[in-house]
């Protein structure tokens, strides 16, 4: 059945399938019950499931994430919710520590299927710990899984597959694009969760991207192909594991590669990419990898958060420097 | 085991005179994992005086005790109950199991001391409060341990040598938390209560009438997690127990350091009963976890039990106790040792003769020269265990990284081979 809706009516759907298809799902979380949410992603389902599978929380991060490790260990897959990408650190500890680690500590003998929602990112003008991109901490801890899609219908089909993950998946969804329609097909054969895919082919440079940036980077690449310029863009869908094996046969085919994604280019996910295509592409790279995110500085307020962010003409700029090798 | 949860579960099925009132819930529920849902209604169990009460100002909060440091047999009218089954051989079998920890944990410490194991945790001084809670959990009940629960791990059938794998280096765990109901170590402190206070909604959800326990210090009493855990337990009304073995010190930080009021006072605000037992009575460590553990098969919702203990020995074997503790304080407590007091009793009650103590001993040192060898034994893991078990769907990058310290490997093989 393909039906055109919201990402966040999309993640509403796939949750209520979930839910329905299998009784040890759980979802849990700060006013996902009664209020359905901060975003209403959660609208209906305490109504549908009842408040002993839809859970409302005291407010305490690492609780919600603590709680949920206990359940996992008593046979049930919940689905947390962090209300916001900057609360989740209080449940750093639990997700680092304890969800990550379990699997290894124990040898293999005990799972850990927890989903960790963390609706993230800018552009919403929202007030500090509101708009934060912390993937590439996450990612860089082994034992975790971090995805986030760009649309409605990868969001709709990465839950289903997050929930059915005997890993911990971290599931950031692009808060700036709740709100953006596609068609979503529930019988669908979706690609698998962590595989990227072209989301535009060109010739002359590859834009990658996931999450919130996807949407930017389609708009650059139709901007500059108003230029002249063939620009193939690639949604990575996953950020650990990483699809080095689509993003190396989209760089061996135009040479030329930019990253964009709203988080600080020190450290961040843009900077594994470089080097990793760095190692595989060598020999077939005219420009070195440039990467296009937020500064080292704290999220700013909401007035400055449209120079902070990739735009248009910044991810553009990054084009014509690349291209100029 | 000897002084399993069959005591207590005949006397439930008798409707556990002298305790509450009616018991109906947990009557006849000792399989409990299915139908069991109507039995998590009602609220029964009374709360003993000293679970309500806080203490007077200025004065000692009181201690359930059962046995003195002499040795002598004392009534306590809310708990004698929980007890009120016990034999001599069950009393012999409390004997057995602190003396056989205390020999294992010696035996440990002396690996360590020879250089066999990394670290230590010693739990000399808190078998009392371990074994007599140990004993009071059902099989079908879970157990969320610290890194010292060695008794605790000792009831719950646990392989001692299990518990040593981690402290020589050669994993992170080393048993199966579901073999035996029994977590593994968790050694960021205080983590694992609200693993259990989880797991415990869990049980909830199920149905089932077990329980669960938690075991933390008094120094992760300060930990928010801890704080979260209370205050989600008493939401959900989950069935757990949080045992804190309150030993006086958090590596070198005295318990003042870590609270103003007896740690055990603290369940009042999250609208729960804490109680404070005398953490080296076994007997009485028995009766009051019995008591905390019926609460919550009955659907009373957690319960604190603080046993008031003392760490004879180091943190772990790192550390240096002279540094901020004086030799009178743990003399001082030294003469209310655990075991010496059932010792007593067990002698002054003629429950046990010489040959007893004598047959035990020689058990101990088996004990001990098994845990020697087994440590000797313990082979380094594979190499590539590295890579084992970090997901249990495959990762891309694991498998790269798997692949290349392979290839690396092999490259040393061709090396040799080429001379």
């Amino acid at each position: 059945m393909a039906e055109k809706m919201a990402m966040a009516k999309a993640i509403n759907e796939s949750l209520r399938r979930a839910l329905e298809a299998d009784p040890k799902v759980l979802v849990m979380g700060e006013d996902v019950g009664k209020l359905g949410g901060v975003f209403r992603v959660t609208d209906g389902l305490q109504k549908d499931f009842g408040d002993s599978r839809i859970i409302d929380t005291p407010l305490a991060e690492s609780g919600i994430v603590g709680a949920a490790i206990g359940l996992a260990l008593r046979g049930y897959r919940p689905v947390v919710e962090i209300q916001f990408d900057g609360f989740v650190f209080p449940a750093y500890d639990q997700i680092v520590t304890q969800l990550a680690k379990m699997h290894a500590r124990s040898l293999g003998k005990v799972k850990m299927p927890v989903v960790v929602r963390i609706p993230y990112g800018g552009g919403i003008g929202a007030v500090e710990h509101h708009s934060e991109s912390p993937e590439a901490l996450f990612a860089h801890v082994a034992g975790l899984k971090v995805v986030s899609p760009s649309n409605a219908s990868d969001a709709y089909w990465m839950m289903q597959q997050a929930i059915q993950s005997d890993d911990p998946v971290i599931y950031f969804e692009p808060k700036r694009r709740y709100w953006d329609k596609a068609e979503v097909d529930s019988e669908a054969i979706p690609a698998p969760l962590h595989k990227a895919q072209v989301v535009r082919e060109g010739t002359d440079l590859t834009l990658a991207a996931y999450g919130p940036m996807v949407k930017l980077c389609q708009e650059v690449a139709a901007a500059a192909a108003e230029e002249g310029k063939s620009l193939e863009v690639l949604d990575l869908r996953s950020v650990s594991p990483l699809d080095f094996d689509v993003i190396q046969t989209s760089v061996e085919k135009t040479r030329r590669l930019v990253v964009v994604h709203e988080a600080p280019v020190f450290f961040g996910s843009g900077g594994e990419i470089a080097a990793r295509i760095t190692e595989r592409c060598f020999y077939h790279l005219e420009a070195p990898v440039l990467r296009v995110g937020g500064y080292h500085a704290p999220y700013p307020p909401a007035r400055l958060e449209e120079e902070y962010l990739p735009d248009l003409d910044r991810v553009l700029d990054a084009v014509d420097r690349s291209l100029a090798y | 085991m000897t002084v399993d949860s069959s005591a207590a579960r005949k006397r439930s099925a008798a409707g556990k005179a002298g305790t509450t009132g009616s018991k109906a819930g947990s009557a006849g529920t000792e399989s409990g994992a299915t139908g069991a849902s109507a039995k998590r209604t009602t609220s029964t169990t009374r709360a003993p005086r000293a679970a309500r009460a806080g203490a007077k100002k200025g004065a000692e909060p009181e201690l359930v005790q059962l046995l003195t440091p002499e040795g002598k047999r004392v009534k306590n009218a809310e708990y004698d109950s929980y007890v009120a089954g016990i034999t001599p051989e069950d009393l012999r079998g409390l004997y057995r199991d602190m003396v056989l920890t205390r020999r294992f944990d010696a035996e440990a410490t002396a690996l360590q001391r020879q250089g066999e194991l990394g670290l230590w945790a010693s739990l000399l001084g808190q078998e009392a409060a371990q074994i007599g809670s140990g004993r009071a959990t059902r099989a079908d009940d879970y157990v969320f341990p610290t890194y010292r629960e060695h008794g605790v791990a000792w009831c719950r059938g646990v392989d001692p040598t299990n518990l040593l794998g981690m402290f020589r280096g050669v994993n992170n765990g080393g048993w199966d938390p579901n073999s035996n109901n029994f977590h593994l170590y968790t050694i960021v402190i205080g983590s694992q209560t609200l693993h259990a206070t989880g797991y415990a909604m869990g049980v909830a959800k199920d149905g089932a009438d077990s329980a669960v326990i938690a075991y933390f210090g008094d120094g992760a009493s300060s930990q928010g997690d801890v704080a979260e855990s209370f205050t989600f337990s008493a939401v959900y009304n989950a069935p757990v127990v949080f045992f804190c073995q309150n030993n006086q010190w958090a590596i070198s930080e005295p318990t003042e350091k870590q609270t103003r009021v007896p740690l055990y006072q603290r369940a009042q605000g999250y609208g729960f009963p804490g109680v404070r037992v005398d953490g080296n009575d076994v007997l009485a460590c028995l009766a009051v976890t019995r008591w905390a553990l019926e609460r919550a098969r009955n659907g009373e919702g957690p319960t604190l039990v603080e046993a008031f203990t003392y760490r004879m020995g180091a943190h772990t074997t790192s550390d240096d106790p002279s540094r901020y503790r004086g030799d009178e304080e743990r003399q001082a407590w030294e003469a209310k040792d655990p075991i010496l007091r059932l010792r007593r009793h067990l002698e002054a009650s003629n429950h046990a003769d010489e040959g007893f103590f004598e047959e035990l001993e020689a058990e101990s040192e088996a004990l001990g020269k098994r845990v020697r060898e087994a440590v000797r034994a313990m082979p380094d893991p594979d190499h590539f265990a590295i890579f084992e078990n970090v997901y249990a769907d495959g990762h891309a990058l694991v498998d790269e990284e798997r692949a290349q310290f392979a290839a690396y490997q092999a490259s040393f093989a061709d090396a040799e081979g080429g001379h």
